[in-house]
């Protein structure tokens, strides 16, 4: 059969052999050369019946299909426009991928104008680095209110935690609305400022401290010591 | 003359202390620094980023731009700040060391830009540096089959050694300097010769270059993996 | 949207690092950090990093000030330090910073150039102060102040045996700083004052003025920015920067 180099969640480097033998198939930041399987991001290695993945825990960010990005509007043509999702290249949201009907001779800015805020998913990446976003999905829509912050995307998993335990816990502690895009922008709603405040001073502490142990007990601590102080006033 | 003891005491075939650290530059998308004896380089990596000016850009794949640059002060005799060609030579020969082992074809049109800048120079810079940036490169997650290591080998006197330092190359009696630079699989992707050496004893730096870029490899794995440690853990 | 974000914070007296508008970050220097200098130093204030040597080397004295030596100032924006740097030329950025370093350390007077006269008329030291920042989290300029007048205190001339200068080597003479003259940089954004922004805050200052002070008195103002700055603001500002002198001048010491 084939041979596997690695245990579960393993840290892998470029240039790591993770597997030998042509039934495992690479599956995302891994490549095959001959009958080896490498690593080539620097990441975590997981293993699913046949296939060997490393998820990158580095670099900007590159659009998956099925990622929730949020994005400005950064251009506009006659059938769509252009986002700016913080990667190398711009993304495309054309008329037939939004949620709202829009009539062949309508006004374009009135439905997302430049500098909108919007929370889309990719749909599709071709080869050329053509993303194609979509509107059209539970959640997915201009953002209006709240707060944008913009962090490194090689952070978002960082914030999001272990199965979104880290933004669940900031979501609880500061009573806030909070949506992580995988490109690094995240949208904070609270009831009031100063709830957006922390929520913002939490996060920008995490893209600061991120190679610190136990960060989501000690963000906990650090927003529960914010609350007292609140309470205090 | 016999070259019968080094300089520092080291054999002939031990590289000088190193030391490494990822992340250095915040701001960057990538960054890393390599200590090697009294050598200091730090490499930061900036992209894939759009390419500016259009003409420059590969519709195809991505392009890498390498500078290597030295602090005026890394240097006994000051160096005067800016390009120099020296600084122009080895910024191509650094950027022809990384390349083959980068995947850029998922980045048409963009550009990744690797600087490098020597903060403290005892010889073997531009090793140093390809050796900072290929982790920086890693730490910035650009696609890469293998990591590059880097290190001089040469001739002193009438030994072959393994990382000269400023003394040896310019030992009076003569010294051959080899800078050498390989991928986790051995293949060269940097050679540069300067001196005189006979075949047999250039295949036998080449075999101490191995070992030595083998170590330098081990080294950039543990700092890269030690850096992401807390990461796996939560 | 973060900048807008920014400015209603400040608005109400915040930041988003949680600092008050009057708190610097975390204030490091270290010397010694590159051997081959005469003298040399790293001052980090926050995430922003600058490093700098100090080279000597022998040259002519101007004609009019035969027993006096000289310093260069020069700031190399480094691509490695921000992704807005790019190689070049240096830039009317780059100028500024250097002048502004220079300035403070000139008109203080905080050494005697004369200390730097090796031959009356004929020898005399040029001091080369050149200033490299590493990384940009904002306020460039208080960092690279810090930096250069450690560098500098701590510098040592080389040996010059025969006539020519030993580059390699140190001997145990150096300059001594009579000053301090420690620089503020105070920035306007949204209508009120702060001092040492970070990368993020930078992106929306009206106007910024850089004060020199060394002992109570004021060495060298520099303005910046593209909105005007009433005296009232002017008068404000030197307050805030006679205030920082002691904390900062403390790092030197």
């Amino acid at each position: 059969m084939g041979k596997i180099f690695f245990k579960e969640k393993d840290l892998v480097v470029p240039g790591d052999v993770l597997a030998e033998g042509m039934d495992y198939l690479p599956s995302g930041g891994c490549i095959r050369e001959n009958d080896k399987i490498i690593a080539n991001h620097l990441g975590l290695v997981s293993q699913e019946n046949r296939f060997v993945r490393v998820i990158s825990l580095a670099g900007k960010y590159i659009p998956k299909v099925g990622d929730t990005v949020i994005g400005y509007v950064a251009d506009m043509s006659f059938n769509g426009w252009f986002l700016d999702i913080n990667g190398p290249y711009e993304a495309a949201l054309m008329v037939k991928d939004v949620a709202e009907f829009i009539d062949k001779d309508a006004d374009l800015a009135q439905f997302y104008n430049f500098g909108d805020l919007v929370i889309a998913k990719v749909a599709k990446v071709t080869r050329y680095s053509n993303i194609n976003l979509t509107t059209k999905g539970p959640g997915l829509r201009k953002i209006t209110g709240g707060k944008v912050l913009s962090i490194t995307s090689t952070k978002v998993p960082r914030v999001i935690g272990k199965q979104g335990s880290m933004v669940q816990m900031l979501k609880e502690k500061t009573n806030c609305n909070i949506m992580v895009g995988q490109n690094g922008l995240v949208w904070i709603e609270g009831k009031s400022s100063e709830d957006e405040l922390n929520a913002t001073e939490a996060i920008l502490k995490i893209e600061y401290e991120s190679h610190i142990d136990g960060l989501t007990d000690k963000m906990k601590e650090f927003l529960e010591d914010k609350n007292e102080l609140h309470k205090k006033k | 003359m016999s070259y019968t003891k080094r300089n520092d005491g080291r054999k002939f075939d031990e590289p000088r202390k190193m030391e490494a650290k990822i992340g250095v530059i915040p701001r960057a998308d990538g960054s890393a620094m390599f200590k090697i004896g009294d050598t200091i380089a730090i490499a930061a990596v900036y992209g894939p980023r759009e390419l500016h000016p259009k003409f420059l850009q590969n519709p195809e794949k991505g392009i890498l731009r390498c500078n290597y640059d030295m602090t005026s002060f890394s240097v006994p005799e000051r160096k005067k700040p800016g390009p120099s060609r020296r600084g122009t030579e080895i910024s191509l020969v650094i950027e022809k060391s990384l390349l083959p082992v980068l995947d850029l074809n998922q980045f048409p049109n963009a550009v990744v830009d690797v600087f490098i800048e020597i903060i403290q120079a005892n010889a073997g810079t531009r090793c140093a540096g390809i050796t900072a940036a290929s982790m920086a490169l890693a730490h910035a997650g650009v696609p890469m089959r293998n990591l590059v290591s880097a290190v001089s080998v040469g001739k002193v006197g009438d030994k072959i050694v393994i990382d000269l330092d400023k003394s040896e190359e310019d030992y009076e009696e003569g010294a051959t300097d080899i800078p050498v630079a390989m991928n986790g699989d051995h293949e060269i992707t940097l050679l540069q010769l300067d001196g005189e050496i006979s075949k047999d004893e250039l295949l036998k730096a080449l075999e101490l270059a191995r070992k030595g870029c083998a170590e330098i490899d081990k080294v950039q794995r543990d700092t890269l993996k030690e850096f992401y440690r807390g990461i796996k853990d939560e | 949207m973060n900048n807008d974000y920014i400015k209603s914070l400040v608005e109400k007296g915040k930041r988003i690092d949680g600092r008050n508008l009057d708190e610097f970050r975390k204030i490091i220097i270290e010397t010694n950090i590159s051997k081959n200098a005469a003298g040399s130093a790293r001052c980090k204030i926050g995430q922003t990093e600058v490093i700098v040597g100090v080279k000597f080397d022998v040259g002519e004295p101007y004609p009019d000030s035969p027993d006096e030596g000289t310093i260069i100032v020069i700031a190399e924006l480094i691509p490695v330090a921000s992704p807005d740097f790019e190689l070049g030329p240096p830039s009317p950025k780059a100028t500024e910073l250097a002048r502004i370093v220079d300035r403070g350390i000139r008109e203080s007077k905080c050494i005697d150039f004369k200390k730097l006269c090796i031959k009356e008329g004929e020898k005399i030291w040029m001091a080369f102060i050149d200033i490299y920042p590493l990384n940009d989290d904002g306020n460039l300029i208080d960092a690279s102040v810090l930096a250069s007048l450690k560098a500098l205190s701590e510098a040592k001339f080389p040996k010059i045996v025969n006539d020519k200068v030993e580059h390699e080597s140190k001997t145990n003479n150096g300059l001594k700083l009579n000053k301090l003259p420690v620089t503020t940089t105070l920035y306007k954004i949204s209508g009120n004052i702060l001092v040492d922004v970070n990368n993020k805050e930078e992106q929306v200052v009206d106007s910024r003025l850089s004060v020199s002070v060394a002992d109570g008195n004021i060495h060298a103002l520099q303005k910046g920015g593209d909105v005007a700055l009433s005296i009232d603001d002017i008068s404000k500002m030197i307050d805030i920067a006679m205030k920082k002198e002691k904390e900062l001048a403390k790092f030197l010491k």
